[in-house]
């Protein structure tokens, strides 16, 4: 592991002073960071740590439920506000990781983490996520975990996180922090597609922390729905995974989400699919019908194919769990 | 009152816990990296990013400066292996173990070519990442698929037969099909490590994960050309190893040479990454087998074909077509066995070797058979029941796996089975049941114990047999409780050092077996001494503290060798065991959930029913994981691992394991040894991985021959 100087800036004010500048990162649970920085993939100049911020609430708002960048993964999905009001997230926390890694891990960080695609942290392999320029091991190559929407020759990693699926479905904000004052993105917009420049994973400014996200009030809390397909039963990333919510009432969808995980290089909304179930009945077969719609645009390449098929499968069990057909 | 145990399900907290089990969970038992040698360094090994080629140039400036760095330790300034070099009187081998730092040559991806060492181990890390290589980069080789047609066999022609060839073919009904398993790697939860000192130049001290502390302490001494009693090997408490540490591995070497360099102790601990580069693995094998069967379901005719993969130095053969030779009365079967020679390391044994590779083809097989004739698949095998060895027509000592499978089915409620696949569903999830079974050779080598009855009591065991985990040490105070006559609680049992008297390597479900045998003839001895003392040899349990005291004795010690004598000629040694497991297989998902697990051992007499118990069920884990999770990946453009840590590489995790049952036949085996027991560490998995995958079909009608069954393959 490279050296690194370590700051622990008293203040928020004073960590937007120092992380500007290039070679700086930020670290708070570390999970996946220090894994980074022992395989030689980061290698961060200096680190700056934040884990004393006061940024670990889990409140009301007038319009919905704010939790703290650096509350942990373990204490979100165990809350009792998020088990009320956003029960999705609590599932798609619990899906995540393992419950060690979950006590260490923030919900900043997890939005932060990295993709778990082999050929990145290899760095003997191509990867233009690590090395621009150098090439994609994965796009020909071992791609079992990868993407099958929003991919490009550059790169068709995924993002690795469960809780990030549960908040683009849910609509939730980001809060971030600058030099210039408070920004907020939409879930969905946070995370980006690798397009030209893989290398860059969000919308987040050198400079930016964040600093919480927000979840709006909803009517989803009896009908969500987090369904993981994954290779072992815990501590395993998904090879494809569903957040469904659905607001129903008389049988008749009234509103609903859908996001998908381990499909992208972001959590991947199916904006159509939903549209597809509004006034319709929560039945089996609307909700398989929606699962293909979802598809639209899916791509194999080779080892990954299977999710062509997992895909809608998945979609359409979550959504029947969500609604109670299970 | 006293709990009576039932040995045919001991239930966890049933017997002695394991006498080392409160060391082990408080931290206080010592591996090999845990202890502190003064002036201690720090080694850790860089592998070639190539996968065939040699190395043209290394850049070891940058290490060398680095702060701590003590050496960097090429096959540009190694001090050379007197072992690795040839003999000119001998022709040279073609073939042989891998010569670390002994040339350039590069013959596959990860194969150490520099030794860091610094003050720290933090130091040498960066050290290491720093040595840089430039290559002559050559095609390589690492798929076993597309490199088949270079098969060949490693002894003579590879075939056998016995009756008639592909007699198969002419029966009514049959299946031909092939299998595949995939590479695993054993990844014991103790990384390897080795400390290695040397004490004068011809005199050395190795703290070493081993399965035999002799054998690597010959291997060593011959390397190294130093007497065998001038090298000193430790190894008190392995942390698993599942075979991994069956053979001296070039890192162990590396370690002993660094520590001649920086003329310092050296401590070399494997990364994770390294496991899968360094100490051998579970092949990667492809197998076609074909069974033809009569209508009432007698098997006529077995064809088993396997190619194994191997490294391009060394030939490692296994037993993966014995299987079909042995496990069923069939008059004509046979078997071509072929290695394939990769850009790989070598592999080795890993638990339930080659046998648990062949039983997943065979055992697999036969379940397909068995629909095709509509046969309950347990009635199948009973039609085929081998009342004698198939092969050499000797008797066995003893076989009572005609009772296993009745046990396994009770417990498993076999008679809820469907013979249709697909035929029980349940909240969405199929459910179904199968069976598979393993067979293993029971043996019994020589082994040595001495045994020293002290003043106070005490009994004290010495015996250099290593223990890696099965719980040796317990079953030993068990044997020598029983025949002194003593409580356990005053016997200690001393092991894991090469100066202690001489016992086998812990492999191949021997152990308890021959050094068990050692313990008993040794405390058999040892009483006759006290009998003889008080000249009464009637006193079935003399007072030994009190023999002693009268005699002002300070104590009284046996050392004996028990070699077990002309049985193995008679009769024909083995363990069996059936696995029985019910499965929810997700239909819209293809998810696969382990249900319920009952896997019953026919291994003679339970010496240790707490431990036996606990190495069943971690059998059926290693099982489980090989069947539906378990797989080193390599991508083939490269040559190179991709999955080399334990977030990528699937063991089984606590979710995924249900209750497992253990049962025991417990019969004891009248001639193997004193106790009648039979070995149970390799048969705890052989046909684990079958019976998963037989019950997948059973539950969903996929039959999927290519291990691991992951969902993407349930579901295609």
């Amino acid at each position: 592991m490279k050296q690194f100087q370590y700051l622990r800036p008293a203040t928020q004010q004073a960590v937007l002073d120092v992380i500007n500048k290039p070679g700086t990162k930020i670290i708070a649970g570390g999970t996946n960071l220090v894994d980074l920085m022992k395989r030689g993939v980061a290698t961060p100049d200096k680190l700056v740590d934040i884990n004393h911020l006061p940024l670990k609430n889990i409140t009301i708002t007038k319009t919905g439920l704010h939790i703290g960048a650096l509350a942990l993964n373990s204490v979100v999905s165990e809350n009792d506000l998020v088990a009320k009001k956003q029960p999705l997230l609590a599932m798609a926390l619990k899906a995540g990781a393992s419950p060690q890694l979950r006590n260490m891990a923030t919900v900043g960080g997890n939005m932060m983490q990295r993709t778990r695609c082999g050929y990145f942290y290899d760095t003997t392999m191509p990867c233009n996520k690590r090395v621009p320029g150098s090439g994609c091991g994965a796009y020909e190559g071992v791609n079992r975990m990868h993407a099958i929407f929003g991919g490009s020759e550059q790169c068709i990693a995924v993002h690795p996180s469960d809780m990030c699926v549960s908040l683009a479905a849910l609509d939730a904000e980001v809060i971030i922090a600058g030099k210039k004052g408070e920004r907020r993105l939409p879930f969905t917009e946070f995370h980006r597609l690798p397009g030209d420049h893989p290398e860059m994973d969000n919308q987040l400014t050198a400079g930016e922390l964040i600093i919480g996200v927000e979840i709006p009030d909803n009517n989803f809390s009896k009908n969500s729905y987090y369904l993981k397909v994954r290779d072992r039963q815990s501590y395993a990333f998904a090879l494809v995974s569903v957040a469904a919510a659905l607001d129903i009432e008389n049988g008749i969808i009234q509103h609903a989400r859908l996001a998908m995980g381990g499909v992208a290089h972001k959590p991947w909304r199916l904006f159509d699919a939903e549209r597809s179930l509004i006034g319709k009945p929560a039945s089996e077969d609307n909700f398989k019908q929606a699962a293909q719609l979802a598809m639209q645009g899916a791509k194999g390449y080779g080892y990954n194919s299977f999710k062509l098929k997992l895909g809608p499968a998945t979609i359409a069990e979550a959504l029947k769990h969500a609604a109670g057909l299970v | 009152m006293e709990k009576v145990i039932n040995l045919n399900m001991p239930s966890s907290s049933d017997g002695m816990s394991r006498i080392d089990g409160r060391l082990k969970v408080t931290g206080a038992a010592k591996y090999s990296a845990e202890y502190t040698v003064e002036g201690l360094t720090y080694g850790v090994l860089v592998g070639s990013t190539i996968t065939n080629g040699t190395i043209t140039s290394m850049d070891t400036k940058a290490a060398e400066h680095a702060p701590g760095v003590l050496a960097v330790v090429t096959h540009l300034n190694a001090p050379k292996v007197p072992g690795f070099q040839p003999d000119p009187s001998k022709p040279a081998p073609k073939k042989g173990p891998l010569k670390i730092f002994d040339d350039n040559k590069i013959v596959y991806n990860g194969q150490p070519i520099a030794l860091v060492i610094a003050d720290t181990y933090e130091r040498a890390l960066y050290g290491a990442s720093l040595v840089k290589a430039q290559y002559n980069k050559e095609p390589h080789q690492t798929s076993l698929q597309e490199s088949i047609g270079k098969g060949y066999p490693p002894h003579g022609d590879g075939l056998y037969k016995r009756g008639t060839e592909d007699a198969w073919k002419l029966a009514p009904f049959k299946v031909e099909q092939e299998y595949i398993v995939s590479t695993n790697t054993h990844n014991p939860m103790e990384l390897h490590a080795i400390i290695a000192r040397w004490d004068a130049d011809d005199k050395l001290t190795v703290w070493d994960k081993t399965q035999g502390v002799k054998a690597t302490q010959n291997d060593v001494a011959r390397l190294f050309k130093i007497p065998v009693h001038n090298v000193q090997v430790n190894s008190k408490f392995v942390g698993g190893a599942f075979g991994s540490a069956l053979r001296t591995w070039p890192h162990e070497v590396a370690a002993i040479v660094g520590a001649k360099v920086v003329k310092r102790p050296v401590k070399l601990v494997l990364s994770r990454a390294d496991m899968f580069t360094s100490v051998g693995y579970r092949p990667y094998t492809w197998q076609k087998i074909a069974i033809g069967a009569t209508a009432d379901g007698k098997l006529t005719g077995i064809t088993h074909e396997a190619y194994g993969q191997t490294s391009a130095y060394e030939n490692f053969t296994e037993g993966t077509v014995r299987v079909s030779l042995n496990t069923y009365a069939c008059p004509n079967v046979n078997t071509k066995y072929n290695l394939v020679s990769l850009n790989v390391g070598t592999p080795t044994w890993m638990r339930g070797p080659g046998e648990a590779t062949g039983a997943f083809a065979l055992e697999s097989a036969l379940d397909e058979l068995s629909y095709d004739l509509k046969l309950d698949p347990i009635e199948l095998r009973l039609r085929n029941y081998a009342e004698v060895d198939p092969e050499s027509g000797k008797p066995y000592s003893s076989k009572f796996l005609n009772e296993a499978y009745q046990m396994g089915a009770d417990h498993i409620g076999w008679k809820e089975r469907k013979q249709e696949p697909g035929a029980v569903k349940k909240d969405g999830w199929f459910v179904g049941y199968g069976m598979g079974g393993g067979m293993f050779g029971a043996y019994r080598d020589g082994a040595t114990v001495k045994a020293t009855m002290m003043t106070d009591g005490r009994l004290i065991l010495q015996t250099a047999v290593s223990d890696i985990g099965p719980g040796t040490g317990t079953a030993m105070v068990l044997i020598a409780a029983e025949k002194m006559g003593i409580p356990a609680d005053k016997i200690t049992f001393e092991n894991g050092e090469s100066d202690l008297p001489d016992a086998p390597m812990q492999g191949g479900s021997g152990t308890t077996s021959s050094v068990g045998s050692a313990v008993h003839d040794a405390c058999a001895e040892l009483k006759q001494k006290f009998q003889k003392l008080i000249g009464n040899g009637d006193t079935d349990n003399p007072d030994y503290v009190q023999v002693l005291k009268q005699h002002n004795l300070p104590l009284l010690e046996v050392t004996t060798k028990s070699n077990g004598g002309d049985e193995r000629k008679n009769y024909s040694m083995n363990s069996w065991s059936v696995h029985f497991v019910r499965v929810l297989v997700n239909a819209a998902t293809g998810v696969v959930k382990i249900d319920k697990v009952a896997s019953v051992a026919d291994s003679g007499h339970i010496v240790s029913p707490k431990t036996a118990r606990s190495q069943v069920v971690g059998g059926a884990i290693g099982g489980i994981g090989m069947a539906l999770m378990e797989e080193s990946i390599i991508d083939h453009r490269y040559g190179r691992y991709i999955n080399n840590n334990f977030a990528d590489y699937h063991v089984p995790v606590n979710a995924d394991i249900p209750q497992i049952d253990a049962l025991f036949v417990n019969k004891p085996d009248p001639y193997i040894n004193p106790m009648g027991a039979k070995g149970m560490a390799e048969i705890a998995l052989i046909g684990m991985a079958a019976a998963v995958a037989n019950a997948v079909y059973n539950a969903s009608g996929k039959r999927v021959r290519e291990l691991p069954i992951t969902p993407d393959k349930v579901m295609a």
